[in-house]
């Protein structure tokens, strides 16, 4: 039990990461990894509406009528994303406002409509809580990444901090404007998904 | 779980009825910190615009209220172009005003799309040492998906742009959502905005426009954003002319509305 415990948490960072192998959740990665604050806010969005959704579906998942079963899953999901679009704009305003319609699209994240219907539907609600928290992370793990060589290599700062001087303002750091447009973002999660099968071959897909 | 087609539709039911709840609950016990942050935004753009608050510069609400005493609320008739000393300033919600058929009109056909125009509108004097030392409007229209809401701050001699920002609006990220980038915005200080005979006469173009001395009134256009950019000179043209803003600031510069 301890090791499906720990499967359930800690797969989907590496060898079964929802972005790097199952290719979900893209839109949004691109999106919003100009900058590491807006990533950290939208990962805790989707840690949470993930988690929460997994779990009301698997509390659910013996009582709900399988023709109806996608849009029951979807009103639940759909529901805790818009509490969640709310929190954000009654507490962290300016975020919320740059994350604009970002937020809202979580509903369409495939990450978290896979799981309840892969996951939830099928397991406890106690290993659904950890699949959830476990994807959310693997899913923060590579928008965190990406977030931090955007915004490092393309305005040269972190979490809003300059830490290269940039030449406008009398440093020596020339940012990479490219970094900042959503193809640099296509091609970072391009390399880490090309690293990750690297490292783990057996994620390689057969032609 | 096969069920019968009565369960199905009790369960579906039943799932709305607590999502609903949960969902109009959250919406409405938010809302006060919300509406808090939107009055807190719109004063930012409003000193934005005056140029008493810097693009970069991060304030917090009680430095942005110091900076906001400079500024005089005056409620403005449209028709006339005279300050309606009646209406309290500081509670006149002219969105409001624009909905109610008592209080607006429907107005007259216009490319800023503007459906309802209210009859008074709320401007902000920003003041200097010297009385006043220009003005911050009100605009509002469409660009390409939305409406957009925005302030335009004019210098004292009630020609020359001093700011302009928008708050609210749901133009593409990255497209027509430039028109929120400080860059952007940092083109028009100085243009001018109306022809000799008074017209408004400001406008963004395609491609880039001259320095402010050399090409007053052409302002650089947001590449791939042509809907949008028009929007804005749709929006600058209705609010200063004459079926809105323009029988004020005419009073303005015959120096006779101070």
């Amino acid at each position: 039990m301890a090791s499906k415990t720990q499967e359930a948490l800690v797969d989907p960072l590496f060898n079964e990461n929802p972005i790097a192998l199952q290719v979900l959740g893209i839109c949004s990665a691109l999106a919003v990894t100009t900058r590491m604050d807006t990533s950290l806010v939208m990962s805790i969005a989707v840690i949470c509406v993930l988690t929460l959704s997994n779990v009301f579906v698997s509390l659910l998942r013996n009582s709900i009528p399988t023709n109806i079963r996608i849009i029951v899953q979807l009103t639940i999901i759909a529901s805790l994303v818009i509490v969640t679009d709310q929190i954000l704009k009654a507490y962290l305003w300016d975020i919320s406002k740059q994350l604009s319609v970002f937020v809202g699209l979580i509903i369409t994240n495939c990450i978290i409509m896979g799981r309840a219907e892969a996951y939830a539907m099928a397991n406890p609600p106690g290993m659904s809580l950890l699949d959830g928290i476990g994807n959310g992370l693997g899913y923060a793990l590579i928008l965190m990444i990406t977030a931090f060589l955007r915004e490092f290599f393309g305005s040269g700062t972190l979490f809003g901090k300059q830490i290269l001087p940039l030449v406008s303002e009398g440093g020596w750091y020339n940012p990479n404007g490219m970094m900042l447009y959503s193809p640099a973002a296509f091609f970072i999660i391009g390399f880490l998904i090309w690293g990750l099968r690297v490292w783990k071959p057996d994620q390689l897909e057969e032609d | 779980m096969q069920r019968n087609a009565l369960y199905t539709i009790l369960f579906a039911t039943a799932v709305c009825i607590v999502c609903a709840i949960v969902v109009s609950s959250a919406a409405v016990s938010l809302k006060p910190a919300q509406d808090i942050n939107a009055a807190l935004e719109k004063q930012r753009n409003v000193l934005l615009a005056a140029g008493l608050l810097k693009a970069d510069e991060k304030v917090d609400a009680d430095e942005a209220q110091r900076r906001f005493e400079k500024i005089r609320m005056v409620v403005v008739n449209l028709e006339t172009g005279e300050e309606n000393p009646d209406i309290d300033a500081a509670s006149f919600d002219q969105v409001r005003a624009a909905k109610d058929p008592e209080t607006s009109s429907v107005a007259p056909a216009n490319r800023a799309l503007v459906q309802r125009l209210p009859d008074n509108v709320l401007i902000y004097k920003v003041l200097g040492d010297d009385g006043v030392e220009g003005v911050v409007l009100p605009v509002e229209g469409y660009g390409l998906w939305s409406t957009m809401y925005g302030f335009i701050a004019l210098e004292s001699d009630w020609d020359t742009v001093r700011g302009i920002t928008f708050y609210q609006h749901g133009e593409t990220p990255g497209l027509g959502g430039e028109i929120d980038n400080p860059k952007w915005k940092a083109r028009w200080p100085g243009r001018k905005t109306f022809s000799e005979d008074g017209e408004p006469k400001i406008r963004v173009i395609k491609g880039l426009a001259g320095p402010p001395a050399e090409d007053p009134f052409h302002v650089d256009g947001l590449s791939g954003a042509t809907l949008t950019s028009n929007g804005v000179t749709n929006l600058l043209h209705f609010w200063l002319g004459e079926e809105a803003l323009g029988p004020y600031l005419a009073r303005l510069s015959q120096g006779r509305a101070i």
